[in-house]
């Protein structure tokens, strides 16, 4: 069976406190957030009352969309979606084809909640009125879950498989593994893989009532997402999207491409809903059992990890990651790898967040730094007893990483790991 | 109002879903919507509304299968906006 070699060549990303990867880079460098506050949720009664949401303007969408696009693509998961793929794709070099269809790419394009963006308010409000006919013809594909997918291939005109994939919080992680281990098969020469997620009143009030989002910070959005720390009471939602270009080392040498990182390990896995496990919760022998595994087909030690790309949303999930983290990788205290997570600058991304997480995994091993993890008032005592707090930078350092390891867990019990070495010419 | 004016102003409405738009620049009333203007199908329903909205008028699905070319879609609007 072909085994081929599986490398990253482009990257693309819309961020609550970065629009492309540039902006998103010095975002994540200086620790700007993107939480704010808004009028609507506190009006609807909201306990949550802040979230992460992408500034994308009609400027932005102008470098990629044509008249079309830009005028009647209204979910805001799908706009997201298609900027960050077309931001990747020409961040590898590649180009659209507008006549010829691309028989040796493909696409999985994951996304969590795509029809209850913000903008379907309006859809149900129309249908109750018995007013449906008035809706246009655009409601359906940009509210089905493949419609993120749709969207982008009308403009690239690819035709290897076309995949949607939906895995809640490990959806953007899990799109890349499906693209990788469709590569490594020789089933194709590339895939864009990416993930998003929308916004809105609809979003942010069905999580709403779950207790889980924070509510501590409406005065205050900025230090509302406090992953790591002992006074976090919950995350803040975000949207957005990540694309990578995952490509067979082969093809990627053939045309010259430059090379971010290889990948080198998944795995995805589910607890089963067993064993401590439910719809919210990871059963930890699973989530220990898919770090494992995901070291085993590396053919690494977890001793040449660098930098740890956790989930770490800010709910006490944090505490159990850590102690999985040290048992999975059998390091601890001062011998813990560096951690961090975007998500107090972003919010939790959901269906986004992996593959957000992802591209500032690269641009960090790209440009040999790892961001700080901001807003921690206090180091979780439960966390500071099983490591050091070296090992949790609190502002950008400059340091070169060669090894990443990136997990995320989701709904549904739902683990997934991704391995990603920084490419040195061979 | 005169078909002068319709046909203006009909372009404007189709451009966003005309994918090439050189074509428009010499636009002629036989152009037909779909196969020499590239319009996606499922769009025409999309156009019809917003005829509707810009004129205030009704157009029935059966007046719609009329409307293939520039000139047809000309006619079935005047002959709205006369009724009106």
């Amino acid at each position: 069976m072909a085994n081929h070699r599986v490398v990253i060549t482009g990257i693309g990303v819309i961020a609550p406190n970065g629009v492309g990867r540039v902006e998103f880079e010095n975002s994540l460098r200086i620790g700007r957030s993107g939480i704010k506050f808004f009028e609507k949720s506190k009006t609807l009664n909201f306990n949550c009352q802040i979230a992460g949401k992408p500034n994308v303007t009609p400027d932005y969408k102008e470098i990629y969309f044509d008249d079309y696009y830009q005028n009647k693509l209204k979910n805001k998961a799908i706009i997201y979606g298609c900027l960050s793929g077309l931001e990747a794709w020409k961040d590898a070099g590649l180009k659209k084809n507008h006549e010829l269809v691309d028989y040796d790419s493909g696409m999985i394009f994951g996304s969590g909640a795509l029809a209850m963006d913000s903008f379907n308010q309006k859809t149900v409000e129309i249908i109750l009125e018995g007013k449906s006919r008035r809706l246009g013809s655009s409601i359906i594909p940009q509210s089905m879950s493949s419609g993120t997918a749709a969207y982008l291939n009308k403009i690239l005109g690819l035709g290897n498989r076309i995949l949607s994939n939906s895995s809640a919080c490990i959806t953007g992680s899990e799109s890349v593994l499906l693209g990788f281990e469709h590569l490594k098969l020789g089933k194709a020469k590339r895939m864009l893989c990416g993930s998003t997620e929308g916004d809105g009143i609809l979003i942010w009030g069905a999580f709403d009532p779950m207790r889980i989002l924070t509510s501590d910070s409406n005065d205050n959005p900025q230090q509302g997402s406090r992953p790591l720390c002992k006074t976090s009471v919950g995350f803040v939602p975000g949207g957005g999207s990540g694309t990578l270009i995952l490509e067979t080392l082969e093809s990627a040498q053939e045309r010259n491409a430059k090379i971010y990182a290889e990948i080198l390990g998944t795995d995805v896995n589910s607890g089963g809903f067993r064993n401590g496990g439910s719809m919210t919760a990871p059963n930890s022998s699973a989530v220990i059992n898919c770090m494992k595994n995901t070291l085993a087909q590396s053919k690494i030690t977890s001793d040449e990890i660098d930098l740890i790309s956790g989930h770490l949303t800010g709910t006490k999930g944090d505490v159990t990651e850590i102690k999985n983290w040290i048992v999975g990788l059998n390091r601890k205290q001062q011998n813990f790898p560096l951690i961090n997570t975007p998500k107090s600058m972003i919010g939790h991304c959901i269906a986004g967040a992996g593959s957000i997480e992802l591209v500032a995994a690269i641009i960090q091993m790209e440009k040999s730094f790892v961001h700080g993890n901001y807003n921690i008032k206090e180091i979780n005592p439960e966390i500071s007893a099983e490591i050091s707090p070296n090992c949790i930078p609190q502002q950008t350092v400059q340091k070169e990483i060669n090894t990443i390891m990136k997990a995320n867990f989701g709904f549904g019990d739902l683990n997934c790991t991704i391995l990603l070495r920084k490419w040195k010419n061979g | 109002m005169d078909k002068i004016q319709i046909q203006n102003e009909l372009k404007e409405i189709i451009k966003v879903y005309v994918p090439e738009k050189e074509i428009l620049e010499n636009l002629t009333l036989e152009h037909d919507l779909i196969n020499d203007l590239k319009i996606n199908s499922a769009h025409i329903v999309d156009i019809v509304l917003d005829v509707e909205e810009k004129y205030d008028i009704m157009i029935e699905d059966e007046a719609i299968m009329k409307m293939g070319t520039i000139g047809q879609a000309i006619e079935v609007i005047n002959g709205k906006v006369q009724e009106k």
